[in-house]
């Protein structure tokens, strides 16, 4: 019976009824987009603009991070 | 399936994708990072130098000598990086989760774990790699800190572009699927962000702000940042896909199962 059961039996279920309603996804994709926006720009970009903690502390700790991940840096 | 399989399963794609660029970036490309160092020290590129500055002009410059920086170079090539890559992996591979399940049901036919594959590299083509093409990674001592606000601007002017091409490239390829099929529709959705990059890249203006620095280092340094960004792509799609999967085929056993015991 198990056999049965688990061999792999091609699938009833048509891709477009997985589909997961926009209305259930949409806030947490704003949120995600725009956090994810914040904390790229954070390591990327953040300059001295923002100096907490100070100065441009935040850039000369994710230094090689920068520009190894291709940010723009000097 | 739910948002949250796909975020929870993103998260940890991104945790694994940050260990794996931290770990090609600690081998492959700090070797690279303390080569351009090296020559900016011995005032090779005779453009500009940081080391002298640093005091006078504040904020817009930082010194790469071991001496007076704020932040040893052992530490920005351990601890820094590692925040660096972690944070942007992880991210990346949450967003990339949440972008896989609107794109779940929504890519043609595709099932969900050759959706998730998409999804992925749609977003290392589009965030990462041409991006790269137009305004590649540069090592230490090339780019002045007075233009690195401009350069800022334009990488990300560019970035969003290329972003906002490859979602409007995925709906003209969903609508001309549905007209057409499934390949008309690719291939049009291909032209299409094709279109939109090319463009975008003739009206960018170039930097260049090079000067002497030698080609060969510059190369290598290129190279291992290009490697980084793909190993973090690569680990994000592979594992957000494996997992996606996994949950699939175990929900898709469940149903079986209890498709079986209904007809008892």
């Amino acid at each position: 019976m198990a056999h049965a059961i688990s061999s792999s039996t091609p699938s009833t279920v048509a891709p477009a009824d997985l589909a997961i309603p926009l209305r259930e996804i949409a806030p947490w994709l704003v949120l995600g987009a725009l956090f994810a926006m914040s904390v790229v720009v954070l390591i990327s970009s953040v300059q001295g603009a923002i100096t907490i903690p100070a100065g441009t502390a935040i850039h000369e700790w994710v230094h090689d991070g920068r520009h190894l991940l291709g940010f723009p840096c000097h | 399936m739910t948002t949250r399989t796909f975020l929870v399963h993103g998260l940890l794609a991104g945790l694994l994708a940050g260990v794996a660029a931290f770990v090609v970036a600690y081998t492959v490309g700090e070797p690279q990072v303390d080569r351009a160092i090296a020559l900016e020290s011995a005032g090779a590129t005779a453009d500009h130098h940081h080391e002298d500055d640093v005091t006078t002009s504040g904020a817009a410059s930082h010194s790469h000598s071991h001496d007076d920086a704020a932040i040893s170079r052992t530490t920005q090539s351990t601890l820094g990086l590692a925040t660096g890559t972690l944070a942007i992996g992880i991210v990346l591979g949450g967003l990339t989760g949440l972008l896989s399940a609107v794109g779940l049901g929504r890519l043609g036919s595709l099932r969900p774990a050759a959706s998730t594959a998409l999804v992925a590299l749609l977003g290392a083509v589009s965030f990462s790699v041409v991006p790269f093409l137009k305004y590649p990674a540069t090592p230490p001592a090339v780019g002045s800190g007075e233009t690195i606000d401009s350069r800022t601007a334009l990488w990300f002017g560019f970035v969003a572009v290329s972003v906002l091409g490859v979602l409007a490239a995925v709906a003209v390829a969903r609508r001309a699927a549905h007209r057409w099929s499934g390949v008309p529709g690719i291939v049009a959705g291909a032209a299409a962000y094709v279109v939109v990059v090319a463009v975008a890249a003739l009206f960018f203006p170039e930097v260049d702000e090079l000067g002497g620095f030698p080609a060969s280092v510059l190369w290598d340094f290129r190279i291992s940042s290009l490697l980084t960004l793909l190993a973090m792509w690569a680990v994000i799609g592979a594992v957000l896909t494996v997992l996606v999967d996994r949950t699939w085929r175990r929900q898709e056993a469940a149903a079986a199962q209890r498709a079986f015991a209904a007809t008892l």
